[in-house]
């Protein structure tokens, strides 16, 4: 599992040009797959069992796209300012390498002496691609970046870019491959545009018209030096969302999911996050509405260039998928 | 005094935090079984139930929303015993210190006093016995320098108890719900002071427009709909609209009416009621309708103007699907989103009263007759 | 062939001198009525008061591909008929009338203007407390909405809260420009009428004249939902920042510059445009030699942030023509940018074929 995380945060694909992890996504699910689609958002819809008598048409989202920049001008002497694409932190800017989906690779620099005082605003930063004038620029104004950073491990810590929501992917994929039998129809969608929406999920799940919605994504932790409360630490566990700043998972899913947890003795957290949502948020307004929750993967340094999650707490995220899917659903 | 009164206590002593609907659910859909041909509850949890009309099929249909669920505070984790809270829907940090509490845990060790009624087979909720407590707010030196002034941020407040912390850890866990404990009181003038009068008061409207249907025929088929998750985004609304797909809809919540601190002009009087609202939330013909109607029987009610969003489960049901000519009435609360609201009483039979003469004159071909422009 | 000539700019004067704010589009919507009701198959408004039009297309499709030859593709395109202004919603008494804004509004931009209010376009001033009343201490800071009136003039019964306002601008013409308000968007408005009266046959002309865009995108939402097209084109006027830095440094955050042609969107707050459909505007501008400059990414939205996200998704972009000052009493736009933007429309219309959705979304 360990290299196809790599495979997948090594990729570069900001939100709204997720080809290339697209693709990376495909080659994986293809053969485990009934049928394999791609929507007019360009989300990754892979249908996977009928539903029995007793089943539920179930759906199960995972964002590929990563937060990015996009290029806004490129001045004349070839230094480019660029956009946000999805929630950037200011203050992770400095000197990152980025990568255009073009290839081209560069450092973000500032306008400021490098040693002020002052933190810099956003429309300071610039990125260098060593180009001398925008003629002998290697891209242009739209083009997209995204950061670059090798996958890193770290005894039991692994560490790279994109882990939000590329360990969601994984975990979706993961529990594909491991899945024996489920009475129900279910639907591994790899949704686009969730960092700027979410936009992907709200088109595939009215395609979809799930009766269950289940999103796999990142939530933050509160194990770090004086980081903002929250009772989520690494190492113990996926996290069963109760409650994020977009949505209320619905009370029953959230019943299901911790006893289930319970029952497979898989250990998890019961998490309220103050501070983002994810693509259940958009399955839950779909059409007339649809039960949703969300399965959480702890991660610290969540929009930054180094994201890190415990590889005990991956396993356990598709431990208790698996366990999720396989059985009928009593809500 | 309005047979309304005992209804509408009982309903907002009631817990039911948007989506955790189930307990004020349950008494409004008792309440609503006798005067309702179905009831049942949409995917998202609002509560809805159908009178049938008079006229031929297929019969056009309005949708009457009122939200049933409350605003309130989540656990978000344990200190030494001391909970930690977030807010669930729009809750003034500043009304918080010292505010009595209601704690609904659901820890292993909690007592359960029995199985609660259900609307319709979604599930067994228990009720829990609510553990008392009281918002704290620590003393200076115990905040940061940049905090220890104002109004006390949410992240430096704490539930306390009077439990000691083992116990604590037995009976509440992560996502416990905590409602404001003020009982209902009556006060001078008929009129009736407690949490979570948004929107229940509009509820218990509904109800009264119900009973008046009892004795009425109406043309068009009614859904009655408590809808629920107004305070986080209209998210019961939207579902229901979609599903139910009316020809119309028509809101019914609470609007700010004349206080302290609240007294310029997006403020209403108590006693004139319903407020009819104008803005682009609102289709023109429904408000002109209601307006004349309201004119005819000599109604004293307020024009209320909202120049965008409407702040309601309306600004939900416009968009839904292909679009619902939609309007929004108000009844006028004091001190919203704090747990001493401020209804009148009399504001609310009028304003049922209105809605089912509004339903009992809607004709079979009223929309054919609506025009945009002159 | 569509151009713009006098008979255009007649029309594109009566609507910028139209009033429509967000809610109250009657005015605009009935001037659209009466100039495509004998260029359409269908027309009617729906539940919110939008406009819905269309005209299927006629003869083969241009598809070269077995996969989708069948038919034309169905291209819905709006125009948003609103306009950001004001509503009035107290009496003060003596003509003097609080109010409120619709629509984003820098505060600054209305002391001292002339406004009209009403179906009637009764006049009336936002004044200003004097000068010499003022102390230095006061001029440092911003006149709130709260100390702004709208003055109609004592006595008057013609006036009363509820009623919308827009500013009084008449439209004008100056050498190569248009001075208006309301140019975003009667520009798209008027650039869809002229779509509708040549409508290319290649494509089934899904057309929306959209309400309440200022305020939430919210008639596109509704009419994409009514079309389900299988494409999106959103037809606005976007911001030309295009004025000198202080510093005399390179103006970088021009958003999109005057006399450069129509803005072809990226990317903006609400939408990220489908890749195929700007790489299908981009050669149509290249091949037809027409003018034309990609807006600058970043905020704002169009009704294309509606229209992407509806049922089952639907491609789609947003072509605008720059205009200054936005969202103030008087807007400039260029005549010539005007025209390269329809004509870049024409021309990517006819040259539209089902085979452009057979490749996957980038």
């Amino acid at each position: 599992m360990k290299q196809l995380i790599q495979k997948l945060t090594e990729t570069f694909s900001p939100s709204g040009f997720e080809s290339a992890i697209r693709e990376v996504i495909k080659q994986e699910v293809q053969p485990l797959a009934d049928e394999v689609r791609v929507d007019a958002l360009g989300n990754l819809i892979v249908r996977k069992g009928a539903k029995a008598k007793n089943g539920k048409r179930i759906m199960l989202a995972a964002h590929m796209d990563e937060i990015g920049l996009m290029v806004s001008h490129i001045d004349e002497n070839g230094f480019i300012r660029f956009s946000s694409i999805g929630g950037i932190r200011t203050g992770g800017l400095l000197s990152g390498r980025v990568q255009f989906t073009n290839g081209t690779q560069g450092l973000i620099g500032v306008e400021r002496d490098l040693f002020a005082v002052k933190s810099p605003t956003f429309s300071q930063y610039y990125i260098d691609v060593g180009a001398t004038s925008a003629k002998n620029c290697p891209v242009k104004i739209g083009d997209v970046a995204a950061f670059k950073r090798p996958f890193l491990e770290l005894g039991q810590r692994l560490v790279a870019k994109s882990m939000d929501d590329r360990i969601g992917c994984v975990v979706l994929i993961e529990a594909l491959r491991a899945l024996k039998t489920s009475p129900h129809e279910l639907y591994f969608v790899f949704t686009t545009q969730e960092e700027v929406g979410p936009r992907g999920a709200a088109t595939s799940a009215f395609g979809i018209d799930p009766e269950i919605g289940l999103a796999v994504d990142v939530t933050l932790t509160g194990d770090t030096p004086k980081s903002k409360y929250m009772a989520i630490s690494l190492g113990k566990g996926p996290a069963v969302k109760i409650k994020d700043t977009g949505m209320l998972a619905d009370q029953h899913i959230v019943e299901w999911m911790c006893s289930t947890a319970e029952k497979k003795r898989i250990p998890y957290q019961r998490e309220v996050l103050d501070g983002g949502s994810t693509d259940a948020m958009a399955i839950q307004m779909t059409r007339s509405g649809v039960l949703a929750g969300c399965l959480s993967v702890p991660c610290r340094y969540v929009h930054t260039p180094s994201e890190m999650v415990d590889y005990e707490d991956v396993q356990n995220s598709v431990k208790l998928l698996v366990a999720l899917i396989s059985a009928p659903v009593n809500l | 005094m309005t047979e309304i009164l005992p209804f509408l206590k009982e309903l907002i002593s009631a817990p039911g935090l948007s989506g955790y609907e189930d307990p004020a659910a349950n008494i409004i859909a008792d309440k609503w079984r006798p005067l309702v041909h179905e009831i049942s509850r949409g995917t998202l949890g609002s509560l809805q139930g159908l009178r049938r009309g008079t006229g031929k099929e297929p019969r056009p249909s309005v949708m009457i929303a009122t939200h049933m669920d409350a605003i309130g505070l989540m656990v978000t984790g344990i200190t030494d015993g001391f909970l930690r809270i977030t807010r669930v829907g729009g809750v003034d940090v500043r009304v918080l210190p010292g505010t009595p509490v209601n704690v609904y845990a659901t820890g292993a060790g909690a007592t359960v006093i029995g199985a609660s009624r259900a609307a319709t087979s979604t599930g067994e909720p228990n009720v829990r016995l609510p553990l008392p407590g009281v918002v704290a707010q620590p003393s200076a030196q115990l905040l940061p320098e940049d905090a220890r002034d104002g109004p006390v941020a949410l992240e430096h407040l704490f539930i306390d108890t009077g439990l000691l912390p083992q116990k604590v850890s037995e009976l509440v866990r992560v996502g416990d719900l905590v409602s404001f404990a003020q009982p209902p009181a009556q006060l001078s003038g008929e009129t009736l002071t407690g949490h979570s009068l948004d929107n229940r008061a509009s509820v218990a409207a509904l109800t009264v427009c119900l009973e008046e249907l009892q004795a009425r025929p109406h043309v068009w088929d009614v859904w009655a709909v408590a809808t629920s998750q107004e305070e986080v985004g209209a998210i019961g609304a939207a579902g229901s609209a979609y599903q139910l797909r009316p020809t119309i809809a028509i809101v019914v919540d609470v609007t700010f009416a004349k206080g302290p601190g609240a007294s310029d002009w997006s403020t209403s009087p108590l006693g004139k009621v319903p407020t009819i609202v104008i803005g682009p939330n609102i289709h023109p013909a429904l408000h002109k309708s209601m307006k004349e109607l309201a004119d005819k029987l000599e109604i004293p009610y307020t024009l209320e103007y909202t120049p965008s969003h409407s702040g309601t489960d309306g600004w939900a049901t416009q968009v839904a699907a292909e679009g619902i000519p939609t309007l929004v009435i108000g009844l006028p609360l004091r001190y919203m989103h704090t747990a001493v609201e401020l209804v009148a009483l009399k504001d609310i039979q009028r304003a049922g009263r209105l809605l089912a003469e509004f339903i009992a004159k809607l004709e079979p071909d009223f929309m054919d007759k609506i025009v945009w422009d002159k | 062939m569509p151009t713009i000539g006098n008979a255009q700019l007649k029309l594109l004067e009566k609507l910028c001198n139209a009033c429509a704010v967000s809610g109250d589009e009657g005015e605009v919507r009935s001037i659209v009525m009466e100039e495509i009701k004998d260029h359409t198959d269908e027309v009617r408004l729906d539940a919110v008061g939008n406009v819905l039009a269309t005209k299927k297309g006629s003869g083969k499709s241009p598809s070269t591909s077995l996969r989708t030859s069948q038919s034309h593709l169905r291209v819905m395109l709006t125009a948003h008929m609103d306009e950001v202004g004001f509503m009035l919603v107290a009496d003060d008494g003596e003509g003097l009338f609080r109010f409120e804004t619709v629509g984003g509004m820098d505060v600054r931009q209305l002391p001292g203007k002339a406004v009209v209010v009403g179906r009637e376009h009764v006049p009336g001033v936002i004044g200003a407390r004097p000068i010499h009343l003022t102390t230095a201490e006061e001029r440092k800071q911003k006149i709130s909405l709260d100390a702004l009136r709208i003055d109609i003039g004592p006595g008057t019964t013609k006036v009363k809260p509820g009623d919308w306002a827009t500013f009084a601008t008449r439209f004008q013409r100056s050498g190569p420009s248009v001075l208006a308000k309301a140019l975003d968007d009667r520009l798209g408005v008027a650039t869809l009428i002229e779509l509708i009266k040549h409508a290319p046959p290649e494509i089934d002309l899904l057309a929306a004249f959209t309400v309440q865009e200022e305020i939430g995108l919210r008639g596109s939402r509704v009419a994409a939902y009514t079309f389900n097209p299988d494409i999106g084109i959103a037809l606005d006027s976007t911001p030309a920042n295009d004025l000198p830095d202080w510093e005399g440094e390179e103006n970088i955050t021009y958003n999109t510059k005057l006399g450069l042609g129509p803005a072809i969107y990226v990317a903006d707050g609400s939408t990220i445009s489908d890749p195929r459909l700007v790489r299908w505007l981009a050669e149509t501008g290249t091949a037809s030699k027409i003018p034309y400059q990609f807006r600058q990414p970043g905020g704002g939205g169009t009704d294309a942030g509606a229209i992407h996200k509806t049922r089952g998704g639907i491609p789609s972009i947003s072509v605008s023509v720059p205009h200054r000052y936005t969202h103030s009493a008087i807007s400039i736009a260029r005549i010539d940018d005007w025209k390269n933007t329809l004509s870049l429309l024409q021309a990517a219309l006819a040259n539209l074929s089902p085979d452009l959705l057979a490749t996957e979304r980038a």
